[in-house]
């Protein structure tokens, strides 16, 4: 059982609460086995709400659900929906966790630690999911949104209902939404032509830049996990032998001990900031993408109802009925490139903001370590010295 | 006396470090220490890495002595939930004086020379010499030993030749107020095999005394055809820088042995300007040697079973060795691990840096395009930090892991030594033996004639006997002196280089606080 209080943790905050009108965050998350389950506390003076406080436990399947019937939802087709958090990945804390429910063995420090630094990560990209529902003027109003922030019971039944409902129509467009977009849609609108380019460059380099830096971090936990390695071949040095030589070794190993956790922390730092950054974004841009490949559906629909109705014309047939279908495909198609208008430009400036932020942040952060790291390099050097001086013990 | 001992060398050794800033605190010697102590530590309440390291900080200054005041301890511990910092080196350098600690009556032996810039890879912060830093024990012992100084450097590889008759020629630099040289500086340029000539005439004449002779670098036909073939690449001149350093090494610890310094082969081989080409050296590199030193081990894991010792000095001293090269081994994978990761660590960095640039040419946001390209350049530098410190984690680390498993390789080899003059005396006894008992029978049989060839016989063999008897006197006494200094040398030896190891990362760590500080503004100025 592991509990993360957020409020106390100095981790990096999103943070999008901009009304006062409806406030959520999630304080704390509870990891139990593989299980965890979120805090959602909601402070609100909308009038649909029927209480001005909230607070709930979620999991993150209900968080999924939330997301998928928003994307189900026709009226919001012309809107960037925000991109459903990751899965909580616990990975090989997992066994332990399961380990620890059989009570079988026990977590070391860093176990713990590296759990609860995943926890809290999880705790942040979830946060931030309903933050850009609460902040946007559509999603806020949506039913089913309140229903997950208000409803004081657990959501999994209405979750099996709706998937029987819904059957992920739209998620499967997705898939071969690429080729939609790619294969040539005759674009007129300048603006959309110019950000469909822009997005699947885009969307193709942050994807590489995410993966780069997964991989760079992983090498460097594995630098730290050497100096653990070394740390520990120091340790195992026979204990009849008294000399310097011996003396000196194992303050080496206690030197290497730390640096392993030093190596580390600069692994974490980076991991953090940026690589959370990148790893979000490429969310962010796939959602913009998807309402892209939305309007180039709907414009193909447009089309499809056009040549429909010529056919329509031609046979004498039906033709009131492809007029009406023509022009509600019309209204559709217009209405996604108006208000796909407007969110793709807030869209650009939101990214821009939120780079600034977190490349800001990220670097403060990694002055403020890296003068601690120079201060803890420079003090274990000065020790070491000093204790194989004889000086201290 | 005690003033001068403990003095940190500066952790920044490149100029443009020197930071008009205001604030330079001076860390001295240990009468001030409290006073400083208090400036430097009791002021800096940094804020928390991240909730994972607040319980472990305690550690370091816990444990580690009284020195550091509890005030540290809550420095770099805790929660603290303010966001205020009183970060030490925010306004201020901390700059620290060095004096150097060498009084003129040291034998110095430095590190690799600056001199060996004609190297590409490895960086000047490695190449600068080792700031040796000694405790008052160690200085007042040199002083009262030689008042001569004698430091040895070997730089500038050249090849020589082309095609497979291609050879590196080193030049090896000797300053030194020693008499018994001819000149106070000089140099000379030599070839591998004349290093593996000089190991061999040396062995020849000290290992049967029971020396611990320095083995030479090892013979490397991978390494040394790539050189030959001309392939220009990091690999080869990485390979070249290593055998430079090794051999280096290698000379410094040769003159570091009292006996060997006086040696006139080791003499000639600093001095004279031409040497005779060394031939049959093929036994004496890479798996040739090591195959006699394995040889070496096996006779002695025989003999001791047999070998009557008086005290069991030896017995367990030796025990004490073979554990320590399995420590040394097994030390040695762990940090060949780190290097390669390290190295990874460097591609992956550079390979990360290439894929940030290209996000910021395509970003549409010039400001926000024109960070990540700066932010790139970051990740490059990172890259740069990652490879000085893998050189820092071979050079100064894993070779000297490398260099110690095969010195007390020669360390048993010495043993072996003892154990073969001990063989000897006991064949001679029971020569003489045998000896006594033909003269008893010839007296029971009564032939005069022969008598006198075995009273001869036996004077032979009696005095062989005393003489294998002094030989064994000396032999174990100049083993336990040897294995004595060679113990010290190396306490000394591996200090220094944790030590040096220990700039390293501090230097690396400084780089990367200068940076990131660069990158802020930039990161800023995204509108």
């Amino acid at each position: 059982l592991l509990q993360v209080r957020t409020a106390d943790s100095p981790h990096p905050r999103f943070d999008l609460n901009n009304d006062a009108s409806l406030v959520i965050d999630i304080p704390d998350a509870l990891c139990e086995r593989d299980k965890v389950k979120f805090t959602v506390h909601t402070k609100t003076t909308l009038s649909s709400f029927q209480k001005p406080e909230y607070s709930v436990q979620r999991q993150h399947e209900d968080f999924i659900w939330l997301h998928d019937t928003i994307v189900e939802t026709e009226e919001y087709a012309g809107l960037i929906i925000p991109p459903a958090p990751p899965k909580p990945d616990f990975e090989g804390p997992r066994e332990k966790m399961h380990k620890l429910g059989e009570g079988e063995s026990s977590m070391t420090k860093e176990e713990y630690a590296k759990m609860k630094q995943e926890l809290e990560k999880t705790v942040q990209v979830h946060e931030v999911f309903l933050q850009r529902l609460s902040s946007h003027p559509m999603f806020r109003k949506d039913r089913n949104f309140q229903i997950f922030l208000e409803y004081d019971q657990d959501l999994t039944v209405r979750r099996k209902n709706a998937k029987e409902m819904f059957g992920g129509f739209f998620k499967n467009m997705v898939k071969s939404a690429d080729e939609v977009l790619i294969s040539g849609v005759k674009e007129v609108d300048e603006f959309f032509e110019q950000e469909k380019n822009f997005l699947l460059d885009y969307s193709s380099k942050i994807k590489d830049a995410t993966a780069k830096a997964e991989k760079m971090t992983r090498s460097h936990k594995n630098v730290a996990d050497d100096y653990n390695h070394i740390s520990g071949a120091l340790n195992n040095t026979a204990a009849d032998n008294n000399t310097a030589f011996k003396k000196h070794l194992e303050k080496c190993a206690e030197v290497f001990e730390k640096l392993r956790k030093v190596e580390d922390r600069m692994a974490s730092d980076q991991e953090l900031k940026l690589t959370e950054l990148l790893r979000y974004y490429t969310r962010d841009i796939q959602a913009a993408k998807d309402l892209l490949y939305r309007r180039a559906r709907a414009l193909a629909d447009y089309e499809n109802s056009n040549k429909a109705l010529d056919k329509a014309r031609l046979k004498g047939k039906d033709v009131a009925q492809a007029e009406e279908n023509q022009k509600q495909c019309l209204q559709k198609f217009d209405k996604l490139s108006e208000s796909g208008k407007k969110e793709l430009t807030s869209f650009k400036a939101r990214r821009v903001v939120a780079f600034r932020k977190n490349l800001i942040e990220m670097t403060e952060l990694e002055i403020k370590h890296a003068k601690v790291r120079r201060l803890k390099c420079y003090v274990y050097h000065y020790m070491f010295i000093r204790q194989c001086s004889g000086i201290l013990i | 006396m005690s003033g001068s001992c403990g003095r940190i060398p500066p952790p920044f050794p490149d100029n443009e470090d020197q930071e008009a800033e205001s604030d330079t605190r001076v860390l001295d010697s240990d009468e001030d220490d409290d006073d400083e102590g208090e400036d430097i530590f009791t002021g800096a309440r940094s804020n928390p890495i991240t909730p994972t390291s607040a319980p472990d900080e305690g550690d370091i200054f816990s444990e580690e002595g009284s020195y550091i005041r509890s005030d540290v301890h809550h420095a770099t511990n805790g929660l603290h939930p303010d966001e205020e910092e009183l970060d030490l080196f925010t306004e201020a350098t901390v700059e620290l004086t060095l004096t150097n600690t060498t009084s003129q009556g040291r034998r110095e032996i430095i590190g690799p020379t600056a001199s060996a810039c004609n190297t590409t890879q490895v960086p000047n912060s490695i190449l600068k010499p080792s700031i040796v830093t000694k405790t008052t024990e160690e200085l007042e012992e040199e002083e009262s030993g030689d008042q001569f100084e004698l430091n040895i450097a070997v730089t500038n590889p050249e090849k020589i030749g082309d095609g497979m008759n291609a050879y590196m020629s080193y030049k090896v630099s000797t300053q030194t107020t020693l008499p018994m040289f001819l000149n106070k500086t000089f140099s000379v340029r030599r070839r591998f095999s004349d290093f593996l000539g000089l190991y061999e005439k040396i062995s020849a004449k000290h290992s049967l005394l029971g020396c611990i002779i320095p083995p030479p670098p090892q013979k490397s036909v991978v390494g040394m055809t790539k050189v030959k073939v001309g392939k220009e690449d990091s690999s080869s001149a990485e390979f070249v820088e290593k055998r430079r350093a090794a051999l280096e090494r290698y000379l410094q610890r040769v003159v570091a042995h009292p006996s060997l310094l006086q040696d006139p082969d080791v003499r000639e081989f600093l001095e004279r300007d031409e040497l005779p080409r060394a031939v049959n050296t093929q036994t004496l590199s890479g798996p040739g040697l090591l195959k006699m030193i394995n040889r070496a081990s096996d006779a002695v894991n025989k003999m001791t079973i047999k070998m009557n010792e008086s005290d069991n000095w030896f017995e367990s001293k030796l025990q004490e060795v073979e554990n320590e090269e399995q420590l040394l081994r097994r030390l040695h994978a762990a940090v060949d691990s780190l290097v390669n990761h390290r190295k990874e660590l460097c591609s992956n960095t550079a390979v990360f840096s290439k894929s940030v640039a290209m996000l910021g040419s395509v970003e549409e946001n010039s400001a926000l395009s024109r960070a990540l390209s700066q932010l790139a350049e970051v990740e490059d530098k990172m890259e740069q930090l990652h490879q000085q410190q893998a050189f820092s984690d071979f050079f100064i680390l894993a070779e000297l892991l490398a260099d110690y498993i095969r010195l007390l390789g020669a360390v048993r080899c010495c043993f072996e030594q003892r154990m073969k003059v001990w063989q000897r005396l006991q064949e001679a006894q029971s020569t003489l033996q045998k000896k006594r008992e033909a003269e008893a029978k010839l007296l029971w049989a009564n032939k005069p004639e022969k008598l006198q060839q075995a009273k001869d016989d036996i004077n032979e063999w009696e005095s062989k006997v005393s003489q294998y008897e002094r030989d064994f006197e000396r032999v174990t006494c100049t083993v336990r002196k040897e294995v004595l200094r060679f113990e010290k040398e190396k306490a000394r030896d591996f200090k220094q280089h944790i030590v040096k190891y220990l700039e390293s990362l501090l230097h690396t760590q400084h780089r990367l606080v200068k940076c990131w500080e660069a990158f802020l503004p930039e990161a800023k100025a995204i509108a």
